[in-house]
């Protein structure tokens, strides 16, 4: 009964059932935020072997480099922390449109 | 992550205990901690914070990085009264995280063909919230109109500090709910907490219009609930 109460959305949820399909999954998590970020700290979004995604660090601005990186960490095995905001612009080629940073951790599971 | 970390951390919050996920950034090996779970020295005073505030955030211990990601249980919605608002509330309220049920004694009312999918309690809330009992993590909407059905609820919600407590009605209605709450003893503090008439004012006509008040006015209630809490903390500090 509780189960029902959690939604079918929730992205650690998918990530464990992703996982008992024997999928490769990579866990984003936002760890810290500054200005006016669009998802609050602790927002994850999870990934598997093949790019599906559900969740979301940034609603839509970064989530496209995040997926990218997930599936080198997801190769690697190697955690990595990401840093997205305007002034990153040149190195991600993609930024936070509503002026915010925000630090993203993504990590392999298992 | 550790798969068993993210079993772990799964089945606490399914179960609606407040749990936390501690990460070390310098090694990514994680750990998971429920409440009330011993862990010595600044560590255990960082995470005993970050359960009081509910604020996950990144903390310096022993010049290592962690960060701690805390799950507190969703919050619920109890609403008492199985109406028309009821019906356009529940598929809303489960879409925004929030665990609702619905408490309604007559049963041509509470019926599971006018509510799919939710929690529905076909008794009077004398009997069903000794069963469901309320708690701070609750929010209460009461809906019915019926003193008889309404009046107990809210004297539940009240007692047992409810982070949020609406009432349906006209403010005309709302005087004379006041006049019955005082009768059975609630301080003025306790009554004036009481959001009546319910909902955030936003010219809500339709019931789907009035559901989309009360739940705007019940979130906005839990996230003061947590900005109260740390505001607290910062005092206490």
């Amino acid at each position: 009964m509780t189960q029902q109460s959690t939604s079918e959305h929730d992205p650690l949820l998918v990530a464990e059932h992703w996982m008992s399909d024997g999928r490769d999954v990579a866990i984003a998590t936002v760890i810290e935020t500054w200005g006016s970020a669009p998802r609050p700290v602790g927002s994850h979004l999870v990934i598997d072997e093949k790019g599906n995604f559900e969740g979301s660090v940034s609603g839509g601005c970064v989530e496209g480099a995040v997926i990218a990186e997930a599936m080198d960490v997801i190769t690697t095995g190697e955690p990595r922390l990401l840093e997205f905001g305007v002034a990153d612009e040149t190195a991600w080629q993609v930024g936070l449109s509503c002026g915010g940073r925000i630090k993203v951790y993504v990590e392999r599971l298992g | 992550m550790d798969p068993y970390c993210l079993k772990k951390l799964n089945i606490e919050r399914l179960a609606r205990r407040a749990a936390l996920l501690l990460t070390d950034l310098g090694d990514g090996r994680d750990r998971v901690i429920r409440e009330g779970d011993p862990v010595a020295g600044q560590l255990g005073e960082v995470i005993a914070k970050a359960f009081l505030s509910g604020q996950s955030g990144v903390a310096a211990v022993d010049g290592r990085s962690f960060f701690l990601n805390v799950h507190l249980p969703p919050p619920r919605l109890v609403v008492i009264g199985a109406v028309h608002i009821s019906q356009a509330l529940a598929p809303m309220a489960r879409l925004a995280g929030y665990d609702m049920e619905i408490i309604d004694p007559r049963t041509a009312f509470a019926t599971p063909d006018r509510f799919p999918e939710v929690r529905l309690l076909a008794e009077w809330p004398q009997e069903a919230l000794k069963t469901h009992p309320l708690d701070a993590y609750t929010a209460v909407a009461v809906v019915t109109h019926d003193p008889k059905i309404d009046d107990y609820a809210l004297e539940q919600a009240v007692k047992a500090g409810c982070f949020y407590v609406g009432a349906l009605g006209s403010r005309k209605t709302h005087a004379k709910r006041v006049e019955r709450l005082q009768a059975l003893g609630l301080d003025e503090q306790s009554i004036a907490g009481i959001h009546a008439p319910i909902g955030l004012d936003i010219g809500a006509a339709s019931p789907a219009e009035i559901a989309v008040a009360v739940l705007a006015e019940v979130i906005k209630a839990f996230r003061a609930r947590r900005l109260r809490t740390a505001q607290t903390l910062e005092k206490t500090a």
